[in-house]
Parts: structure tokens; sequence; C-alpha cells
């Protein structure tokens, strides 16, 4: 990579990877998750075919439980770039009346979520879906490939992967198999701030520190972003601080104190903090191979 | 935290200290260089141990994953009361059931100078392949060796996979050196014989270093348990040590992707795999030779004047010039002539063998060809580095071998560009990837080497589909043999030697002739079958 700076080479290999796809597969879609990889994923996607539009839409699964904020704020940016949006929800989870609160973070991932991705890829027939997963945040996702091959029914074998030497990808699949691709699989949690910081990229207002109404339950500061989180016996809701590192649904995800309300105070707060980024994340918390499992089923 | 992780503290050196907030928001940490390195050796040198303990001292580790760590310790650890830094790398739970790495991780960590990406890499050798691929796009190798056990063979098989796959510089860490009780002659007995072994090699540069990956010894900080060794420690290496890739000069540009927004765009899309370009240059198109001039660089954040290796850009040309994916554009001045022979290192990747008279799909660059193996050279002997002659080519097996293309390609040496001079052979029916290989120095010279008539008859036999695809010399003389003892039978009854031969020459011919009638016809039955089971399964659902 010669001269280049450490994000020019991870920048290049991104755009390397996106337009891989769009050269190999028949249809491919942008799993668009509003969070800030998704908003990096997006951006290096404009630049990879500048002048023109990426040639695929993007398509959010939608659990119906994330933050007001993140749905406005997807809106607005696939009407910002002019790009065709698809959003999916799994009618029959809504219909069975999953929910985050009393059927539990496990399987109402699995159901909205999991079940939802997998219903969306077969409804449209997408035979590659890019994700913007980094192998820095879990450590079976460190054994991900960037071209991940999905059995029929969107399986992952841990032990069957592809070997994937180079940047030489083996883009060949069968009928009905698919590509989970990654094309921010070398970045990091830091390169992706400082990436949005250099790029000037609009990220969700919920990444900065503002007041916000929060419960403390089980040491994590869930938002009540609406009335369908209910309060517990003598809990009221107490306006903090807070920002939040990653964004998912609104119950299952915890809120940090923080008085970081701008990009480079962000950068300076996690670099110098102890704890990851999936700390927040409730789902993750089942056990190391927990994520593994999860993988195998079809979760991103 | 750190009180309960029974750890040999040691000492910051200044690059690592976490960066300083104001640094980082002025953009500094945006000025970072990158090197990619991977971690090798034998089994249970402590690869994991090692780059789990430089995670852990550069920050690269945070609380609750270090919380995790430690409930994991207690079940998987392989180290006692103590941190089990293997269990921050090895991910999958099939890897921490068995304590040991079986697929390649890429972990990241940083310093003020420079990114790392490190590949931490099998030791067993039945992952060989997962070894290469970490290799493969390493600008640095560190390969480690058990200070009691010296080198075995396999750093003879990681360092002669090393080198194949351009990695030219190293990193000898002689770990576990706590167990020799810091022995300075252990360490010196072991760089003696690691330089005699990487004279067979391509190195440009080979650095030692006495580790304690457990105890940190020399990983970020020089320890006061070997003042004999008087150099920088693992990580100051790591951040000072060159990272050129390898290749010469010339402008190459596989083209990846043809940008057509609308009438009036036409733009070649795809990375830069070697040189430099610059408006106005002129270029030449290959396999078909056309020539034209850059007319516009489109760079990741706009237009461009020159464009350098490692660069993905967006090139439009003065003229309209057929190009599509898989063509190269290259230098006017440097042009490569396009063959339909390649002589290739090749590895073996798959449980299926890769051997002469086998057709494979080659992705070379962003070109997808079909191609044939035609002869294997030989195989090479990792241990030894000794070439033996071959049949075929089992999984982990490295052996030279030449292809022969059905159309021209673009390839150069891997020497010269790693991006065309490297190759992936893909199984046309399975599509798993089955090997890789890396391009030799003498390419467009290659040719079919001389090969013993028999094998030329087998490959020509098997074109046609009398033989098998995988015939060689054995089945033509399983096929004479049969006819001579036929030969021989009819001589004993007839007593007539006309009679006999004749007999002899037609089994021979017929012979061959029957196995092809006798497989189509077999095919086609099973066909059948499979069909009438295939409706059987989607009326009632298969299952599903």
């Amino acid at each position: 990579m010669g001269r280049l700076t450490h994000l020019q080479a991870l920048e290049a290999e991104s755009i390397f990877v996106l337009r891989e796809v769009a050269a190999t597969c028949e249809k491919p879609v942008l799993l668009y998750s509003i969070g800030k990889d998704s908003a990096v994923l997006l951006h290096l996607a404009m630049k990879a075919f500048a002048p023109g539009k990426p040639p695929f839409p993007l398509l959010h699964v939608d659990t119906g439980w994330k933050f007001r904020e993140m749905i406005a704020f997807r809106d607005l940016t696939a009407k910002r770039l002019g790009l065709d949006l698809i959003v999916h929800v799994n009618e029959e989870g809504v219909k069975a009346g999953v929910n985050p609160i009393t059927s539990g973070s496990a399987v109402h991932t699995d159901v909205m979520k999991t079940q939802g991705l997998k219903q969306a890829l077969d409804k449209y027939g997408f035979d590659a879906a890019f994700g913007g997963a980094r192998r820095d945040e879990e450590t079976s996702r460190a054994k991900e490939r960037i071209f991940s091959l999905r059995t029929p029914d969107h399986r992952w074998d841990p032990k069957a992967q592809r070997p994937e030497p180079w940047r030489t990808f083996n883009t060949r699949k069968r009928k009905g198999e698919s590509f989970r691709v990654f094309p921010l699989s070398n970045w990091t949690e830091a390169d992706v701030w400082d990436y949005i910081a250099l790029e000037n990229i609009p990220v969700v207002p919920l990444y900065f520190a503002k007041r916000r109404p929060v419960v403390e339950r089980n040491g994590a500061l869930i938002m009540r972003d609406d009335d369908r989180l209910p309060l517990l016996p003598g809990e009221t809701p107490q306006m903090r601080m807070v920002r939040f590192r990653t964004l998912g649904c609104f119950p299952l995800t915890g809120a940090v104190e923080s008085t970081a309300a701008t990009l480079p105070e962000i950068i300076a707060e996690m670099r110098a903090s102890r704890s990851s980024e999936r700390q927040g994340r409730v789902i993750d918390h089942d056990g190391s191979s927990s994520m593994e499992l999860k993988k195998q089923e079809g979760y991103f | 935290m750190r009180a309960q992780l029974k750890l040999v503290e040691t000492s910051t050196p200044e690059s690592i200290v976490a960066e300083d907030p104001a640094a980082v928001a002025s953009g500094a940490a945006a000025k970072r260089s990158l090197l990619r390195f991977l971690t090798c050796g034998s089994v249970d040198d402590g690869k994991s141990t090692l780059l789990g303990r430089l995670l852990y001292e550069t920050g690269a580790v945070f609380d609750d994953q270090l919380q995790v760590l430690e409930r994991d310790s207690v079940r998987f650890g392989t180290t006692g009361d103590d941190m089990d830094y293997a269990l921050l790398v090895d991910g999958l739970s099939a890897e921490r059931e068995q304590g040991i790495t079986i697929d390649v991780a890429y972990r990241y960590f940083s310093t003020a100078k420079r990114a790392f990406i490190a590949a931490d890499t099998p030791g067993h050798e039945q992952y060989t392949r997962n070894m290469a691929t970490g290799a493969s796009t390493a600008d640095v190798a560190i390969i480690l060796v058990d200070a009691r056990k010296g080198v075995l063979p396999q750093t003879r098989r990681h360092s002669y996979i090393v080198s194949m796959l351009g990695v030219r510089r190293v990193i000898v860490a002689v770990n576990k050196i706590d167990l020799v009780d810091y022995d300075e002659s252990v360490f010196h007995r072991i760089e003696q014989e690691y330089r005699k072994l990487a004279g067979a090699l391509e190195f440009l540069e080979c650095h030692f270093v006495p580790v304690s990956a457990r105890f940190g010894d020399n990983v970020v900080a020089v320890s006061d348990k070997t003042p004999w060794y008087g150099r920088a420690p693992l990580l100051a290496l790591l951040e000072n040590i060159e990272a050129a890739p390898q290749s010469d000069d010339a402008f190459r540009f596989p083209v990846q992707w043809v940008n057509r927004p609308h009438l009036d765009f036409r733009g070649f899309s795809g990375t830069i795999a070697s040189g430099s370009i610059g408006v106005g240059d002129r270029i030449i198109a290959l396999p078909r030779g056309r020539s034209s001039r850059v007319v516009r660089i489109l760079g990741p954040s706009g237009d461009l004047d020159v464009a350098t290796s490692g660069q993905s850009i967006t090139l439009t040309l003065a003229d309209e010039i057929d190009i599509s994916r898989g063509d190269v554009i290259v230098a006017a001045s440097a042009p490569t002539a396009p063959q339909r022979h390649v002589v290739a290192r090749l590895l073996a990747m798959n449980e299926a063998q890769l051997a002469p008279g086998r057709n494979y799909v080659v992705r070379i660059g962003a070109n997808l060809a079909s191609a044939r193996l035609v002869a294997l050279h030989h195989q090479v002997d990792v241990h030894d580095y000794s070439e033996q002659p071959a049949a075929a080519l089992p999984m982990n097996g490295i052996g030279l071998a030449t292809l022969r293309f059905e159309t021209d390609v673009v390839a150069t040496s891997y020497r010269a560009c790693q991006t065309l001079g490297a190759l992936l052979l893909i199984d046309p029916h399975s599509n798993e990837t089955v090997g890789l290989g890396v391009v030799e120095d003498d390419v467009g010279k290659a040719v079919v080497p001389t090969q013993m008539w028999t094998t030329r008859l087998a490959t020509g036999l098997a074109d046609f589909g009398v033989l098998p695809a995988d015939a060689g010399q054995s089945e033509l003389a399983w096929l004479a043999a049969s006819a001579l003892v036929t030969t021989l039978i009819v001589l004993a009854l007839s007593g007539s030697l006309a009679v006999s031969v004749m007999v002899g020459l037609a089994d021979f011919v017929v012979r061959p002739v029957l196995r092809v009638l006798f497989r189509s016809t077999w095919a086609a039955a099973s066909r059948r079958r499979a069909a009438v089971r295939e409706t059987e399964l989607t009326t009632d659902g298969g299952g599903i």
C-alpha cells in the first residue's frame, strides 16, 4: 500500500470490496442499520461508484423498536443521497406480539432481526448483502471472511469457510447461495470515528452527549424513547447527560454517562475508555460463543 | 482489574502511551502508517499468547473483555492460575475447546506511530492453508521459536511459505526464554541455526528477539532479565521496520468494474496494482493491446493529477476503446505480453488434490479464466526444501506447475507485481477454492516442458473423454498390461501369434471406448433416478 496513511489504505480496500461485489453479484443490497458503521459504509459506497450512484438499494430490517431519532435520520439520509430504501418488518413477529420487553432480548433479536433479515433477502432475491460488521468487535467476527458464503437457508459454517488469501476473492457461488460481504472488516472503532471526523460524515445525534430521560436497570442506563417501555414500581426517568456508543433497539441499548458533545470529544473519550463498545449491548452477553451461534443461524 | 491479573508489570515506553486526545483531535492519528504482520511458528509456541500480550499491553483489550477472558481462562485456560492471553484471539468455540488455533484471526492495535493488522495463524500442519492466507497480505512475519525446542520442522515450513508469499522481512521471536533461565547461549544458538535456514530463502531482513509472551519480557519494554540482549523490544521493531511491499514500479491497473452511470461518462474502476499514473499518460489496454491516453483520474476524494500503487481510482480515457472487467491497463512504455501458459508455485488448499490433467477456474487479478494444470514439475519438501517428483499435490502440499489457459491472460511474476502474480485455483464444479499460486519469474518464457510421450498421449486422450481427466502414465500402463495379459491368454489357448496379437490390440483400443459408453449410459441412468428423487422431494416439501 506504499505511502498511503492507514485510513487511506483502509478506504481503498473497502472501495475495492464494494466494487468487487457490484461487478460479480447479480443483485446486491446494502444492509443499512443507521449506526456509525453503516454511515461510513454508505459514505464509501458513494465514493466507490462516483460520479454514479451505488448500483444497489439500502435495506433496513426494522424491529419497530429503534430510537425515533434513528428512523428520522434513516429517512433523511436516503433522501439526501437519492438512494432507494427498502424497510422490512417481520409482520409475523409483530402479529405474534414479539417485543424486547416481554419476549426477552434473545427471542426478539432472533425473530425481528435474524428472521426478518432472512425474509427480506428471500423476498427480494438478493444474492449479496453488505454489512458494516468489523472484525475487532468480537472474537468470532475476527475469523469471519470479507466474502462470507451462506447456504440457501442463510447459515454460516465457521469450519467450512473458504480460504481468502490476498484481495483475490473467490466470488463464485451456486444458485440459492449468497454472500454476506463486510467491507469494513479491517476497521476498528477508532478508525471509524477518525474517518467520520476526517470526512465530516453525518451520524445520528444520539452519539453525542445530551440530557436524555433514562432509567437504570441491571447497571445499564436505558433511555425511555417512548412510553412502550413500562416503568417498574418506584422508577422515574431521570434526565441525565448521556450518549450511546452503539445503537440498536432502545430497550436493549445501554447509554453511557458522558459530556462528549462533539466529534473530537467523542474520539478523546473513546481512546481513554476502558470498556468495549459492545458492553452496552444486552444481546451479546449470553456467553463468549453466543455471537458465533447467532451468526451460524443467519444473524449478520 | 490489573492487580488481579498475576502480571509482571512492565514499564510502558512512551511510544505506546494512549494518544494525546488533543493530538487525535487535530488529526495526528489519521497520519499513521499501516503495517500488516502475521505470527506463525510451531504448535504451542505461544503465537496467540504473544498476540494477546501485544493487544493487552497496547490497550487494545478493554476491561469488559478482560472480565470475559478471566472467566474463560478458568474454563478453558492452559496457563494454570494465570490469564490465558491466547483466549483473546482464539474466537471459535472449537478452538477454545481444543486449545488450538484453527483459522486465521485478524486483530488490531495501534501506537502513536503505526496502526497494526495482525494475522494470528495456526501452527498445526493440517491448517497450513490458513497460515498461508495470513501470510499473503503480510508485510512482516513474526516467526516464533520455542527456546526449549529450537528450530523445528514447522519453523522451516512456515519460513518457506512466508518467503514464497513475498514476505521479505521477518522477526524471529525466541519465546519462553523464561523457561531456559534467560540463557544467552540458547538464544544465540537458535539465531545461528535460523540464519543457516534463512540462507536458502529470500529474506531481506531477519531480526532476533528473546521474549516471554507469558510474562511480557522484551515484548513492549526491554527486560532487565536479558541484559545481554541490548537491542529493541518486539513492539519497537514492529514500529520501525520497513513496510514497503515488493513490486517494481511499472504501472499496472486491473480493471475491476466499468463505471457507466450515463452516456457521457465511461470510467474504468480498480485499484492500482503497481507503479503510478498521471493525467495525459499514454496507456495500453491488455490483452487486446489498444492504446489511449488518460483524461481524468477520479480518486476517493475527487480528481487527482497523479495516482499511485494501492489507491482505488476510476480512469477515463481519450478514446472509445473496448475494455471490460479482467482487462489490465498498463503504461504504454512497459507493455506485458498476454500469455497462454503460466508457471506457478502452487499450494493445495483442499482435500481434492491438485493434479495434472485437471481443469480449474483461475482467478488472476480481476480475471476469471479456465485453465488446465498441464504439468506438475516437482513437489517441494518444505522441511529440507528439496524438490521431489510427484503425481499430484495433496492438501497443504507445495509444488511447481504449468497452467495452460483457454484464453490469453495478463500475468506477471509475483515478484514484479503481487496482484497480477497471485492466483486462486477454483474447482469449476464445487466452486471451492482448492489452491493458491504465485507466478514464477520466467513467466512469458513459460513453455510446457518436454514430457514423456505417454503423458502427452494420456492428457490428449483425457481431452476427448476417453481416459479419466486425471489419467496419467499409470492409466496407459494399466491398459497396456491388461492387453498384454489378454494376448498371452489367447496365445496359450489358440497357439496363434497373429490372432493373439490382434485380440490384444483390440482389447487395448476397445476397453477405453467401452468405458466411455458405459459411463455415459450409467450417468444418464443415474440422472433419471436423481430426477425422480427430486420430484418426490419437491412434492412432499423435501423435509423443509
